[in-house]
């Protein structure tokens, strides 16, 4: 079963990973892009963003962007098998069939945990806006993304209402104590490119959880018990 | 007869959460890999797909 978990998973992050990336490709990609025009017009922290950027951007130069494709499709690749071996684990360990079909609620589940739950505090946000220290937002990113996850499953297998009502104060937990937000809310970038950004990034963090999974669980389904 | 059957289960069950933790930790490493870990160069590659996923990124 370890073998079958393993293969599914990979077959269904790499397949479902370069179909997000391509998603990416003409959806995020090139508003980030526009982003970094605004970003390094800022003189005062154009050298900070300079040393910040200079290889992805020097790469990207030089190759016409292909080497920064490449590590795109690789990266969401990388990302998208990490989330379907997370939530195939989750699923051989209560037991669950695993199909095309039952993965569904499951990848709804890690969409909520680690993409509904985190924008709540931390909206997707393009290179140039103004941010809290980034330690302290991957550190509520991940909190957040735990209580959610074991919210919900409190939530869908607690035995009595005890446990809904402890699922729910979890969810609610990280937004109670709130994200680390910047001293004050400015951006380089305009609003309408940072609104459209977050909604194209929800979508693809969406897709990124439930095509791997699908195809996985399909691949999963269709081999033989080892 | 019964002892077995308790005896095998519990074998079973014990390999069943050893492969979910596996698994599940394998993954988590990944995506810390991908997502959140800070040097230089593994930022940079990730840099578009970060964003896009929307990890804290810079």
């Amino acid at each position: 079963m370890l073998m079958r978990i393993l293969a599914g998973g990979l077959i269904g992050g790499i397949a479902g990973g370069l179909v997000v990336g391509a998603i990416e490709s003409v959806t995020t990609t090139p508003l980030i892009l526009h982003a970094e025009q605004f970003e390094v017009k800022d003189v005062a922290s154009a050298a900070r963003i300079l040393l910040v950027h200079s290889d992805a951007q020097g790469a990207a130069g030089e190759g016409g962007g292909l080497t920064r494709t490449l590590f795109t499709f690789l990266a969401t690749v990388l990302v998208a098998v990490g989330y379907v071996w997370m939530l195939l684990a989750a699923m051989f360990f209560k037991g669950a069939e695993i199909n095309a079909r039952t993965v569904v609620p499951w990848a709804v589940a890690g969409f909520f945990a680690a993409g509904l739950a985190p924008a709540m505090g931390l909206a997707p946000e393009l290179p140039g806006a103004s941010a809290a220290a980034l330690e302290a937002r991957q550190v509520w990113w991940i909190c957040t993304a735990v209580a959610t996850a074991a919210g919900l499953a409190a939530i869908f297998f607690g035995r009595n209402v005890a446990w809904v009502i402890g699922g729910v104060v979890l969810i609610a937990l990280p937004h109670v104590i709130g994200a680390p937000q910047p001293a004050a809310m400015e951006s380089l970038v305009p609003a309408e490119l940072a609104g459209e950004f977050a909604a194209r990034s929800l979508v693809i963090q969406a897709l990124v959880w439930i095509v791997p999974a699908v195809i996985a669980g399909y691949a999963i389904s269709r081999m033989k018990p080892a | 007869m019964n002892q077995q059957t308790a005896t095998l289960s519990h074998a079973t069950s014990s390999s069943r959460v050893g492969i979910a933790a596996l698994v599940f930790v394998m993954g988590a490493f990944l995506v810390f890999g991908t997502g959140f870990a800070s040097p230089q160069a593994l930022h940079d590659a990730a840099h578009d797909a970060r964003h896009a996923m929307s990890f804290p990124c810079h």
